[in-house]
């Protein structure tokens, strides 16, 4: 018994009438946990009932604490008939038993009700009292932290990152059941919000003991999905990184940039041993038994470990890849070979951490929900055009199987691929799933990747010596640098030496699944980029629909890669962050579409350009109208390269005076075998030449596809998109955000539906939910969207479903200039000494300017992308002095990279820079007061920061599911009206209950799932949504200035008192 | 190329934002009682379309989403204390302060075809005929209504000032709840507002005497403390003014009453032998008025008889506003001078 469960019921407002004929109601309360109920006193004749109730005391297991929520019923008295429930109230207790996070759950929640939505509020505080729990066979795993951030949470840093944690929970689905047939849909609906709720907190306990016996106390990164298997049941699955972690003391917290930079401190941070995170003893029993009835048909088992040995099998070795390489790679591989799965979810790294990335690994496989279907298809995509398929066989298909063991074949699958790109770990990793009658379409892609080992093993510090550190490359490109070995690549590439340390080899394109690494070196500004393709299936059953299915895919990822690849040139851009690609199954159409943010690295050379080449000869009307497009085409690239600013310098061989290519180097330029004497050309950024990506245009199709490229609508003036966590170019943004939900179903009506027909539809579907949003934000022009992440389904026959969560910000363009002009006045000053250079060095390295040039003269003054678009100005670009300053930036950054490296740098406080945005907060400020709102303002983002303001507390995780039906669609407005209602309803909660925890804002929001069905003849419709997030205390930054931060480790610290609420 | 064009709907659209956006255009077409379609084309003419570069489709999703979220937040608007403890919107405090007023805020043409009717059902009925005649649409006209009506259920039995209980309740401003005094006391006493001759006045003209009534006539501006409240003449003043009929049957005393106007007026209005001649008339005229301000039936005919009586042949006269105010000021304080009249201190 090592836990006490108190809760308190306070009052009531705004209760529905239950009693017409009083216009009153006789409200009482229900609270239940577990096993145990408690009710109220009858508060009769109130729509604001007082019940002020005793403290209910629950005395229960620490597990029981974990799976279960506490379940607050509000109903309506009635003594003839039964008590009318009036709704419910789930609360997640899992903060409460951490330390660090909340202390009290205080404040008021919706109540609400699967048909009528939020009906009024409850006052309810709820408190924990936990005992220490000794038992080294405990079951629960109290007081491990978890994240939804895909980063290193603010206030936190990583001592140690332990790796993958997956775990997953099987149950039937409530709706499946033969029950369902004599209760109501209300019934079913309400057990399946109280049956996910109670697997997801089991889930979360099993991840949790997983990273306790990982020697963890941390889960970052953690995503929950559940599937829906229809008859075959539900299933919820969650995997995350484990981490361990320490909260940065106040002094170094206050010193740390508040947003998106990695802390700086990790480096000097000693390595701490997690001993006092115990229970590291060896696990005996890992399945829970469960207890009591509730859980008996669940099942889970854990994965048995596999040790892969063989690393270096793939020949990925290489000679010619020097020393470095192979020395980095032993160490990794030690630190990450007894890792069953090298993965890590997470997609933005510390320092250092991140050394190469080398492309994107994706796996799929098809799965008949019934039973066992062979992974029909599995392949790499690579950083090139090519496309590979691995031949596989290595299970036989009668063998019974669970959905771990198909995860865990998709996974082995992604490790192997990673490997083949001579890489040892995967970061950015992510899974799904699609579904549609029996057929599952299981997903899984990361970015292989060499990882830093220091951060990966604790006590590994000391078997690395610092000063092998000193020789691998800058920051700012190193992640660039191939980690296969060019002689033995495994898929032809362009490789040419880094345009930015000329020092080792780089792909021409990179496609990756994390964020921009902030120390990267961009190019101008970035943007989305998506790739959107339908494809038309025949209606199937069983396997033969299975079957039909892992057909199509290889050609549907095949022709989205080669989409990607094309916008990408088109818009003179040479990577992809963030890279998402989701192909989605219907009964008669496969739905795929990726998206990520495009950007120009400078580390990789200039795009070459897209040329057509027409297959028929000699017909002059043909010829005629190939150069028109290869005209548009050519346009199109220069007008986007004005758009995004993408001037990269030219940096061509004769520039003998840079000092950068060393004699070594020299010499290997030298040895390079013929193919690469191409990267002379390479470098030149004219159209047309022999490494141009050429199209061939041999029918009608391909005319099409090439013509639908160009029909991307260009952003409107003033606007901005990608789907990342920072947008590069872009730094200085205001406190102004809006984060929103669109959702839009479409139907296709025409009866003879053709691929190229279904294509363009999806296209415009989706240039038309852009343009919206676009028009809808117009008012906060400059912005940028963020985090623009589309999520396709096909619910229907002929429906296709669209839904997007994202942020727009807004962001000063004045200041942008200001702080760019502000910074090349320093950089002109730079002399050849090294001790002059640290100040402004410094200065801007806590800027986030640091990835832009110093722009010359006559950029700065077209810099607005107003001028940009309306004049062609090239011309008058001194581009010989520019390329000059560029390349004694270069110079700097090496610099730079070098005094790091020794750690000669101290971190300058960079609150000056907060400074400009004081007016706005005090203005934003001085709100709260003229309004006696008793409504908590809670900001939400999917982005893991909040500009202008800065985390000061994380309190847990918001991990909600809600459904929503209704029996008179047309009275509620339609599909339009109902779910534009349910998601209002859903962040009203979502605000009500991290207010609660004592939070003003909730970070790394996401909508996993909305899944909405409908059926207008019967005036009915329902929908499902899961969402989650992490709930923080923000402050503004210009606050914390001036007030000491209070200490963090006070536990008695009431939620309400932490922190100057933002408003 | 070739005509495989597939044929798509829109099924479902929405866009909801954490903060909710609430753009001013489209929520006065809506106040407006414009549909859908003609708020598309109103706001198209607006040339929105070129400014965004966007197309109409785009505007329809965007004024649809808008309508959506004013329907539901004007189940809230009727309550305003509500709108700011609700939890399904994040409205920022000043957005939340213009929804209400610019929900509240009434046509001038329509309130001048209301104002003084009885809020019933009947009257409820007749607004096809009150859109037709003001050319404001009949969904605004109710929705102007229904706010009258409803102000007017809240306060009407509340005890206290009666601006401060519009204020406090509907969260108004100061002058829009002062309007909605006026229009609660009007519906109230139901003042007849609507005959011709009263056209030329405007709801301001109505809502200065309102105020005036208010502070000088009710039960409340007699005694704060009083059971009653604003909105009821005082009847105990109305049996008073019974009392000044004197004025008119008393022949002596209507003489030196005139005496001493024209005294006071001599040389001071452009009027004054005019208001020499007329002075008999304008007295019995007036206090004809007031001694029958006792029956509800000449308190609706208030303002007609006003006109008619005192403002009619003053005109016929060409008497300025400033002899008027002159004689009208001169002509109570010569009241107040007269010898059996010196109690009657309080009109």
């Amino acid at each position: 018994m090592p836990g006490k469960l108190k809760v308190k019921i306070c009052a009531g407002r705004h209760l529905p009438v239950m009693d017409r004929a009083s216009d009153l109601t006789d409200a009482f309360v229900e609270v239940k946990f577990s096993n145990t109920t408690f009710k109220t006193e009858v508060y009769p004749k109130s729509l604001n009932p007082q019940w002020n109730s005793e403290w209910f005391k629950f005395e229960v297991d620490d597990e029981d604490l974990q799976d279960e929520p506490l379940q607050i019923t509000v109903l309506d008295h009635d003594t003839y008939s039964a008590n009318d429930a009036i709704g419910k109230v789930y609360i997640d207790i899992d903060p409460l038993l951490c330390s660090e996070a909340a202390t009290v759950i205080c404040g008021w929640f919706p109540i609400y009700d699967t048909i009528h939505g939020i009906r009024g509020e409850i006052n309810v505080s709820v408190k924990v009292d936990l005992f220490n729990d000794l038992n080294r066979f405990r079951q629960s795993s109290c007081g491990v932290k978890f994240f939804c951030s895909t980063s290193i949470p603010k206030c936190y840093k990583a001592v140690v990152v332990h790796g993958f944690v997956e775990e997953l929970v099987v149950n039937e689905d409530p709706e499946y059941q033969w029950i369902d047939r004599i209760r109501t849909p209300r019934a079913s609906n309400e057990a399946r919000q109280r049956l996910i709720s109670l697997m997801s907190g089991e889930l979360q306990r099993k991840i949790g003991l997983k990273v306790l016996e990982m020697g963890g106390n941390a889960v970052v990164g953690y995503l929950q999905c559940f599937d829906l298997e229809g008859e075959s049941g539900l299933v919820v699955r969650a995997i995350g990184t484990a981490c361990t972690l320490d909260k940065i003391s106040n002094t170094s917290a206050a010193q740390l940039p508040a947003c998106n930079s990695p802390s700086k401190e990790i480096k000097e941070s000693p390595p701490v041993h997690p001993t006092s995170h115990g229970c590291r003893s060896t696990h005996n029993s890992p399945i829970h038994t469960a207890s009591g009835s509730r859980l008996t048909q669940s099942f889970s088992v854990s994965v048995p470990t596999l040790i892969y040995t063989g690393m270096g099998s793939g020949g990925s070795a290489g000679k010619d890849g020097g020393h470095l390489k192979t020395l980095l790679r032993q160490q990794t591989q030690s630190a990450l070979e007894q890792r069953e799965f090298p993965f890590f979810t997470l997609t933005s790294f510390p320092l250092g951490f991140l050394i190469h990335a080398g492309g994107v690994v994706s796996a799929r496989s098809v799965k008949l929900l019934d039973r066992i279907h062979n992974p029909a298809f599995v392949g790499i995509m690579g950083n090139t055009r090519s496309y590979k398929l691995l031949d596989w066989n290595s299970f036989t298909a009668d063998e019974p199987e669970t959905r771990d063991a198909w995860w865990e074949e998709i996974r082995q699958e992604i490790k192997s691929h990673a490997k083949a790109l001579g890489c040892h770990a995967v970061v950015g990793y992510s899974e799904s799933t699609s579904i549609c009658e029996e057929v599952c379409i299981l997903s899984a892609s990361g970015t292989a990747a060499v990882l830093n080992p220091k951060f990966l093993q604790d006590g590994c510090l000391d078997c690395y010596s610092e000063n092998r550190l000193e020789d691998t490359s800058p920051p700012s490109c190193g992640f660039c640098h191939i980690p296969y070995d060019e002689l033995n690549m495994p898929f032809p590439a362009h490789l040419t030496y880094c345009c930015n340390c000329r020092r080792q080899k780089v792909p021409d394109v990179l496609f990756t699944t994390i964020d921009l690494p902030v120390e990267a070196a961009v190019t101008g500004r970035g943007c989305l980029i998506q790739a959107r393709l339908c494809r038309l299936k025949k209606k199937a059953q069983g396997e033969a629909n299975a079957t039909a299915i892992s057909n199509l895919l290889p050609f549907m990822e095949y022709e989205l890669h080669t989409q990607l690849m094309n916008k990408l040139k088109l818009r003179g851009m040479n990577a992809l962050f963030g890279l998402r690609i989701q192909i989605s199954v219907g009964e008669n159409m496969l739905v795929g579409l990726a998206s990520a943010t495009g950007v120009y690295l400078t580390a990789l050379p200039a795009p070459g350009g897209i040329q057509i080449a027409g297959k028929t000869p000699s017909d002059i009307a043909y010829e005629q109208h190939i150069s028109n497009i290869q005209k548009k085409i050519n346009d199109t690239v220069s007008r986007n390269k004005e758009l995004y600013e993408i001037h990269p310098l030219e940096i061509s061989e004769e520039v003998i005076g840079s000092p950068i290519p060393e004699p070594r180097q020299r010499s290997r330029l030298l040895r390079s075998h013929s193919e690469s004497s191409d990267e002379v050309s390479e470098l030149d950024l004219s159209h047309g030449k022999k490494d141009a990506f050429v199209l061939e245009i041999d029918d009608a199709d391909a005319v099409e596809d090439i013509l639908s490229l160009l029909t991307d609508a260009p952003l409107p003036t003033g606007f901005y998109s990608c789907n990342t966590e920072n947008m590069p170019g872009i730094h200085n943004w205001t406190s102004s955000i809006q984060m929103f939900t669109t959702v839009r179903v479409f139907r296709l009506n025409n009866v003879n539906l053709t691929n190229q027909g279904l294509n363009k539809s999806f296209n415009d579907l989706c240039e038309n939910l852009l343009k919206s949003l676009y028009f809808k934000l117009r008012s906060m022009i400059p912005c940028c969207l963020c985090h623009l992440n589309f999520t396709v389904a096909v619910p229907e026959d002929e429906l296709i479903q669209v839904a997007a969560t994202a942020v727009a910000m807004t962001f000063d363009k004045d200041q942008a200039q200001e702080i760019l002009k502000s910074n090349t006045a320093p950089m002109k000053a730079i002399s050849e000494n090294e001790e002059q250079l640290q100040f402004p060095m410094e200065l801007s390295s806590d800027s986030p300017s640091v990835q832009t040039f110093p722009p010359s003269k006559g950029f700065l003054e077209n810099a607005s992308p107003q001028t940009i678009q309306g004049t062609s100005r090239a011309t008058s670009v001194d581009y010989s002095s520019f390329a000059d300053r560029c390349n004694s930036w270069i110079e700097l950054i090496k610099l730079k990279a070098q005094t790091i490296r020794r750690g000669s740098i101290k971190t300058t406080p960079s609150l000056d820079k907060a400074s400009p945005l004081a007016e706005g907060h005090l203005r934003l400020r001085s709100t709260p007061s003229c309004t006696d709102s008793t409504v908590t303002v809670v900001k939400m983002t999917p982005l893991s920061f909040i500009p202008g303001a800065k985390i000061i507390k994380y309190l847990g995780i918001i991990n909600m599911f809600f459904i929503r039906e209704t029996t008179s669609l047309r009275e509620e407005g339609g599909v339009s009206g109902f779910l534009h209602t349910f998601i209002a309803e859903v962040f009203a909660m979502v605000r009500a209950h991290v207010a609660a925890l004592g939070g003003n804002a909730v970070i790394s929001y996401i909508m996993k799932e909305c899944v909405f069905m409908e059926n207008s003849n019967k005036n009915q419709a329902q929908c499902l949504i899961n969402v989650s997030g992490d709930a923080v205390i923000l402050i503004r930054e210009s606050e914390q200035e001036g007030v000491p931060i209070q200490t963090h480790g006070s536990t008695s610290q009431t939620p309400q008192s932490g922190g100057a609420p933002v408003s | 190329m070739d005509s495989n064009e597939v044929k798509m709907s829109v099924e479902l659209d929405v866009f909801v934002g954490n903060t909710t956006i609430m753009d001013e255009e489209v929520y006065q077409l809506w106040l407006d009682g414009y549909t859908v379609s003609d708020a598309v084309s109103i706001r198209m003419k607006s040339g929105i379309l070129e400014q965004f570069g966007t197309t109409e489709d785009v505007l329809e999703s965007d004024t649809m989403d808008h309508y959506r979220t004013f329907q539901m937040t004007e189940r809230l608007l009727h309550h305003p204390s509500k709108l700011v403890n609700q939890v399904l919107f994040q409205i920022p405090p000043h957005r939340q302060a213009m929804l209400i007023e610019r929900y509240y805020a009434f046509d001038e043409a329509f309130v001048r075809e209301v104002l003084g009717k009885k809020l019933s059902k009947g009257t409820k009925k007749d607004l096809d005929d009150v859109s037709a005649k003001t050319g404001i649409t009949l969904k605004s006209c109710r929705r102007q209504f229904d706010n009258f009506k409803r102000v007017f259920k809240v306060v009407e039995e509340m005890k206290g000032p009666l601006v401060e209980n519009v204020q406090c309740n509907f969260l108004l401003s100061d002058k829009l709840a002062r309007d909605y005094a006026a229009i609660v006391f009007f519906a109230n006493s139901r003042f007849e507002t609507g005959k011709k001759k009263l056209q030329y006045l405007t709801f301001e003209d109505f809502a200065f005497c309102a105020c005036q009534l208010i502070q000088n006539w009710t039960v409340g501006a007699v005694d704060n403390m009083v059971e009653d409240m604003d909105v009821d003449l005082d009847k105990e003043f109305l049996q008073d003014l019974k009392d000044l009929k004197i004025l008119i049957t008393d022949k002596d005393m209507l003489d030196q009453h005139k005496s001493l106007v024209c005294t006071g007026l001599r040389g001071k209005i452009q009027v004054f032998n005019e208001m020499e001649g007329n002075f008999k008339n304008l007295s019995r005229g007036l206090i004809n008025i007031a001694a029958k301000l006792t029956n509800t039936k000449d308190v609706r005919d208030f303002f007609i008889d006003l006109v008619e009586k005192v403002i009619e042949p003053c005109k016929a006269d060409r008497w300025l506003i400033s002899d008027v105010r002159a004689f009208l000021t001169q002509y109570t304080n010569s009241a107040r001078a007269l010898d059996g009249f010196k109690y009657v201190q309080s009109s």
